[in-house]
């Protein structure tokens, strides 16, 4: 049995709130303990998702949360990888929770951000291939978004209005999303008249950053039994990494692996992610109801429909315009308004992509409910090789 | 008239020149698998546990896997040269011989609109920045121009201008102000 049970989830609402990031946590976490019907006291491990933009406190999250509910002596763990911290502070309590060592366990993620484009840590650290990229190339995380972009209309013909339609999807799922960021419809001429980021990405094509926080109360099946009778279960958590060699060329890189004496590997990294968490639950792709990825851009949104296998190689845009990944469609893919409505809180996000489809799997997803849904997976992939894939049942 | 000293913006990872620039990589002398930037000490391959590596030019041209510009301006440590800032093209080239994939700002003057997949370009070398030392050097891709474009020349007679290549050879962009 490698399975554990989400009691509860919490989070505070997305925005640019400007307050310490220690706020938002505590707020989450409350309201999960509060939705678990459990207190602090009954929570034997914290597992904190690193923010490395707020100081010592950020890098040390699970302590840092742990002292604002209240030093009481619990095992405490912090993580970083990047945009996966959040799926990878689950791994930790879950490998805690089936080793044996807690019963219940607290998962807490939040983040405070600057405004603007995210930009490396500050100093001069010409080591760092995070500040290099940056000083050397002018290279912006949209810059890699958009590359990977031109790279699907010159593949699969992808149009501008494609990449647009995700926004108006997007945003049309997140209306109702209490937690959300963004709440207002958009069109596909809003978008298109929005300015060039990095061609052919516009400002609304791409993600922006927020303040937010996420927890979740997780534990042992045995101990959900004495609890509640029916409780979401988490059957996978994928943290891989990439196979060499890497042949897409990945923030913060200046080039790729070289496959000139290893060939490519049978999956690419993304195609990997998803395949690591499905192997593990024991389903394939047409297992699942609901899915939430990471859309840092409305076209990775596309790329992610077939590194999961939604659909086949170059048919992402047809499921798109077909309506089928929207709400009532066969897959609907991030029914939460995603990235495009909540912006980016990194050690938070992949945290509330799992409460999501807690919210949805348990019928709770008010003015957004995905019916009849079952089987969820979430994606997402850190910068410099971390994977991070949740697949979540009733 | 003070003649400020050229360098690289980042030292060993290429070689700047007028007339020729290359790109700095290692190769595994136990695999012989290609990096870049060069590695000093383990290999990639995880089947390899070589520490050694012959440090190699890599390929001067290859062809473009993806392309886009930066509209707005990079945050810091990027250094703006241009007020106002003046938007510049990016590409991601793969080289056939390492079959792997570098990127680099486009020469100066590109326009997206002169860029597709697939395209043939070569390495020179710009200004990235100055300061109050040093003028501070960076590799570019420029087009391949097509009356030049025979792939066999790696010592070409004539000095390679990529101010002079972009005016003079390039078909005139109907392009966007500064791109
Ligand atoms: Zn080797």
């Amino acid at each position: 049995m490698t399975e554990i049970a989400v009691l509860g989830v919490g989070m505070h609402p997305w925005g640019k709130w400007g307050r310490n990031f220690v706020e938002y946590g505590v707020a989450a976490a409350r309201a999960a303990l509060d939705d678990a019907g459990l207190g602090w006291a009954d929570i034997d491990y914290v597992a904190g998702a690193d923010t490395i933009r707020n100081g010592y406190p950020g890098f040390i999250a699970g302590a840092t949360f742990s002292q604002a509910l209240g030093w009481r002596g619990n095992r405490v763990a912090s993580c970083y990888a990047a945009c996966a911290s959040g799926a990878h502070a689950i791994n930790l309590a879950r490998a805690q929770i089936l080793a044996g060592f807690c019963d219940v366990a607290l998962v807490v993620g939040a983040d405070t951000t600057p405004k603007g484009f995210f930009a490396p840590v500050g100093g001069d650290r010409p080591e760092d291939p995070d500040w290099l990229r940056f000083r050397l190339l002018g290279a912006t995380n949209p810059t890699y978004f958009a590359l990977y972009a031109r790279r699907r209309m010159d593949l699969y013909g992808a149009t501008r209005e494609d990449f647009a339609r995700v926004k108006v999807k997007n945003a049309l799922h997140g209306l109702a999303n209490p937690n959300a960021r963004y709440r207002k419809e958009v069109t596909v001429q809003d978008v298109m008249a929005s300015p060039t980021v990095a061609d052919p990405l516009r400002l609304l094509d791409i993600c922006a950053t927020s303040d937010g926080g996420a927890a979740m109360v997780v534990s042992s099946l045995e101990y959900a039994k004495r609890h509640t009778a029916d409780p979401v279960r988490i059957s996978a958590v994928s943290t891989v990494t990439p196979t060499y060699p890497q042949t897409v060329i990945e923030m913060p890189n200046f080039a790729t692996d070289s496959a000139a004496t290893v060939p490519p590997p049978e999956r690419g990294f993304r195609d990997a992610i998803g395949f690591a968490a499905y192997h593990e639950a024991g389903i394939g792709p047409e297992d699942v109801d609901v899915a939430e990825v990471y859309d840092l851009s409305t076209a990775l949104e596309l790329d992610w429909y077939e590194n999961l296998g939604l659909c086949k190689e170059g048919e992402a845009e047809r499921l798109l315009r077909d309506g089928e990944t929207s709400i009532g469609g066969r897959i609907p893919v991030n029914p939460s308004g995603g990235l495009a409505c909540f912006g980016e809180a990194i050690p938070a996000q992949a945290i509330a992509q799992v409460c999501e489809l807690t919210w949805q799997l348990r019928g709770q997803a008010s003015g957004r409910q995905v019916e009849g849904a079952k089987v969820g997976i979430t994606v997402n992939q850190g910068l410099f090789g971390h994977g991070s894939s949740v697949i979540v049942r009733t | 008239m003070d003649i400020k000293t050229r360098q690289a913006a980042i030292e060993g990872w290429f070689i700047p020149g007028d007339d020729r620039t290359a790109l700095v990589g290692s190769r595994c002398r136990e695999c012989g698998t290609y990096s870049f930037p060069k590695e000093t000490f383990f290999c990639k391959n995880p089947s390899c546990t070589g520490t050694e590596h012959e440090q190699v030019e890599l390929s001067r041209r290859g062809r473009i896997w993806s392309f886009t510009n930066n509209c707005y301006q990079p945050p810091a440590p990027y250094v703006a040269t241009t007020d106002p800032f003046e938007p510049f093209a990016v590409a991601a080239v793969e080289l056939a011989e390492e079959r792997l994939v570098v990127l680099g700002q486009m020469v100066s003057g590109t326009s997206i609109e002169d860029l597709h997949a697939g395209m043939e370009v070569e390495l020179v070398t710009e200004t990235l920045f100055e300061d109050d030392e040093a003028v501070h050097l960076i590799w570019k891709w420029c087009p391949v121009c097509p009356a030049i474009s025979d792939p066999a020349p790696m010592q070409q007679s004539s000095p390679e201008d990529p101010t002079a290549n972009q005016s003079g050879d390039l078909p005139a962009s109907p392009g966007r102000a500064g791109s």
